[in-house]
């Protein structure tokens, strides 16, 4: 959907940075073969891997100000409600449509809702609903490609099949669909993370699984088989911590992700429902006043903005950090 | 080369038969198009609303297997069948079919062609000043989803209108009053149409320029490209002949693949902007209780996606000599 283009348009980029990963850890186990033999090790001071991907990350300054925006937000968003003056749900009758002032920093809603208390509230959720999202659907794609991969046969051509029919399904619709039918019961938060997880993974389990397959040959993927471990043990031990690269950006991505399609299905009223709040609810709320009251629109906007910006600005820094063969390093060693 | 097309065609028949009845069955269980009629005032005895629901196969009284087959035997024959309230599927889908078209087309055809040649310019200027402010605009913009970026447009175009005491900028609709004549009537049109355009484009430009952008630093350090200058090209004609056509293709057959898309994809574009087209519809069937009409939206999205993706391929094997062998 153009809409969620972006979403699809980092599995793009992510599909062109994954052999370069890959020849990254093939770099890694070329050194690994030869332990101490190099003499630079004696000569130089060598960093460890992790070392080197944090000096490049914090050398990238717009990646940084990133993680330090959404660390920011994430403080704010669990601390707000202990300086907010009203809860969320508070009615304050006789200021209704009130523009920014004392009692009311962000002002009021048609309702008379405290709209500090209310944005702080939503970003809440969609804090929640992206950390959750991205650790789930990172988790489920990095299983399910690498098994596919690892084990072949009936096994891959089961989850690829099931990959391409949920991408042939409209994720957006499917899960208004079953919030819908859920009605009476209420939105509620963790339906929403379940349903848009199981709609978030698969582009993701495709290129774990075909970074998996350029490794499953690797000479310690084999000693391990011939030493007689199970494979899933291989899996998780031996083929997941290698592709590590990938699943990191992965999950940082996938945190926007999830955020947009909270925000999205709120708005049309799918997702979180009234009296409880999410940026997308205030937003739908605001953008039908928006000219002639604005500030309803204008502060869970700036959040959604700020949020996704510094995900997509951490999520950039990463892949050149990670990137073996970025430039962004400068001294490597 | 057939062959391998003709098996691909015949799993993507099975892939979309397998999705809509799974989306048959979704819907019809969890959609309650009985709602509708009970809420009525005064209230309809039950006989009559079942009377309405069956005509149109929507009663939930009936197993749901027996409302697929008949269901199904209609779509064999081309009849996606009834709203709730008797609306005919077919000539709303096929109204709104041509209101997407004229919403999407223009915006996102600039949207690609300027994104494409931005992100190829700024891939050549690499952490260049212009290359900075490039690379950080869009990631900005694409930070910022349509349902705000398209509430903004409409807020500047709003504060222009007053400012100027003009009614230029046009947001609601696809028409709205003119003077008479052919000429006034497109432009009409153009001054509706004109902010989802620039809202849609500049969608397309962030996300386009840092695809290509991307693609084109590869392809600008690959050794062919060292090549072509060694044995005498200009740096400019090897830019061209050799980076930018190689760089052209992955950007192609996402392009390729997103715009069958585009047909429902503007739900939000079309919601802020009143347009009728087929991403409300998706968006009204569900929140109107219409089985038959949302799955009627999830095949037609399913025949999008199936489409793009055999569009892409098709592309990949026109600019690519390695695969046409």
């Amino acid at each position: 959907m153009t809409e969620f283009v972006g979403a699809e348009a980092r599995l793009q980029s992510e599909m062109e940075s994954e052999s370069r990963l890959a020849a990254g850890d093939s770099e890694r186990s070329a050194q690994g073969a030869r332990p101490g033999g190099d003499d630079e090790s004696a000569a130089a001071k060598r960093l460890s891997r992790k070392r080197l991907i944090f000096r490049r990350f914090k050398r990238n300054r717009s990646a940084v100000v990133g993680l330090y925006i959404y660390g920011f937000l994430l403080v704010f968003a669990f601390a707000g409600t202990h300086i907010a003056k009203w809860s969320y749900s508070q009615i304050d009758r006789g200021e209704y449509l009130k523009s920014p002032s004392g009692s009311h920093w962000f002002g009021t809603t048609q309702a008379g809702r405290d709209l500090f208390a209310m944005t702080v509230h939503g970003l809440q959720k969609s804090m929640l609903i992206g950390l959750t999202v991205a650790v789930f659907s990172t988790t489920l794609a990095a299983i399910v490609g690498s098994f596919a991969a690892y084990f072949g046969g009936f096994i891959e051509r089961t989850s690829l099949w099931v990959i391409d029919l949920l991408l042939v399904l409209p994720s957006f619709l499917l899960i208004a669909i079953v919030m819908t039918g859920r009605g009476g019961r209420g939105g509620g938060v963790w339906p929403l993370i379940i349903l848009i997880t199981l709609f978030n993974w698969m582009l993701s389990a495709r290129v774990v699984r075909s970074l998996t397959q350029s490794i499953k040959d690797r000479d310690y993927v084999r000693a391990a088989k011939y030493m007689g471990v199970r494979g899933p043990t291989i899996v998780f031990r031996h083929i997941i911590p290698n592709i590590s690269s990938l699943l990191i950006i992965d999950a940082t991505l996938n945190v926007a992700a999830a955020v947009l399609a909270e925000t999205t299905l709120s708005f049309f009223g799918f997702g979180i429902q009234s009296p409880d709040t999410s940026l997308g609810t205030l937003i739908a709320d605001g953008q039908t006043k928006v000219t002639t009251f604005p500030w309803i629109f204008v502060a869970p906007s700036v959040f959604l903005v700020l949020m996704v910006a510094a995900i997509n600005f951490v999520g950039d820094g990463l892949r050149d950090a990670l990137d073996p063969s970025s430039l962004a390093g400068g001294k490597a060693a | 080369m057939a062959r391998f097309l003709a098996r691909r065609l015949l799993n993507y028949i099975v892939l979309l038969f397998v999705a809509v009845t799974a989306a048959y069955f979704l819907a019809a269980t969890q959609l309650h198009p009985r709602q509708l009629y009970e809420v009525s005032n005064p209230p309809i005895p039950v006989e009559s609303i079942n009377k309405s629901l069956d005509a149109y196969n929507l009663n939930d009284h009936e197993p749901v297997i027996d409302r697929y087959f008949d269901w199904l035997g209609d779509v064999v024959h081309g009849d996606w069948g009834r709203a709730p309230k008797g609306a005919s599927v077919n000539d709303e889908i096929s109204a709104r079919i041509w209101v997407s078209i004229r919403l999407v087309t223009i915006g996102s055809v600039l949207g690609v062609i300027i994104g494409v040649i931005l992100g190829a310019w700024t891939a050549t200027r690499q952490y260049r000043l212009s290359d900075r402010i490039t690379t950080f605009w869009s990631l900005i913009i694409i930070s910022t989803p349509v349902l705000v970026l398209a509430v903004v447009m409409k807020l500047l175009a709003t504060k222009f209108n007053q400012f100027f005491d003009s009614g230029f900028f046009e947001f609601t609709g696809e028409t709205g009053r003119h003077a008479p004549g052919r000429i006034n009537a497109w432009g009409d049109r153009f001054q509706h149409l004109l902010l989802p355009t620039i809202t849609l484009a500049f969608a397309g430009i962030a996300t386009y320029s840092r695809i290509q952008r991307n693609i084109m630093l590869d392809t600008l350090g690959a050794d062919y490209v060292r090549t072509a200058q060694a044995k005498g090209l200009t740096r400019r004609q090897a830019v061209f002949k050799h980076a930018l056509r190689t760089a052209l293709i992955p950007t192609g057959t996402y392009f390729a693949f997103t715009i069958a898309l585009l047909f429902i994809g503007a739900a939000i574009t079309e919601t802020i902007y009143s347009w009728r087209g087929m991403g409300v519809y998706g968006v009204s069937t569900i929140a109107g209780q219409d089985t038959n009409g949302v799955v009627a939206v999830v095949a037609f999205t399913g025949v999008c996606v199936l489409v793009g993706g055999f569009l892409s391929d098709v592309f990949v094997a026109i600019l690519d000599p390695r695969v046409r062998q």
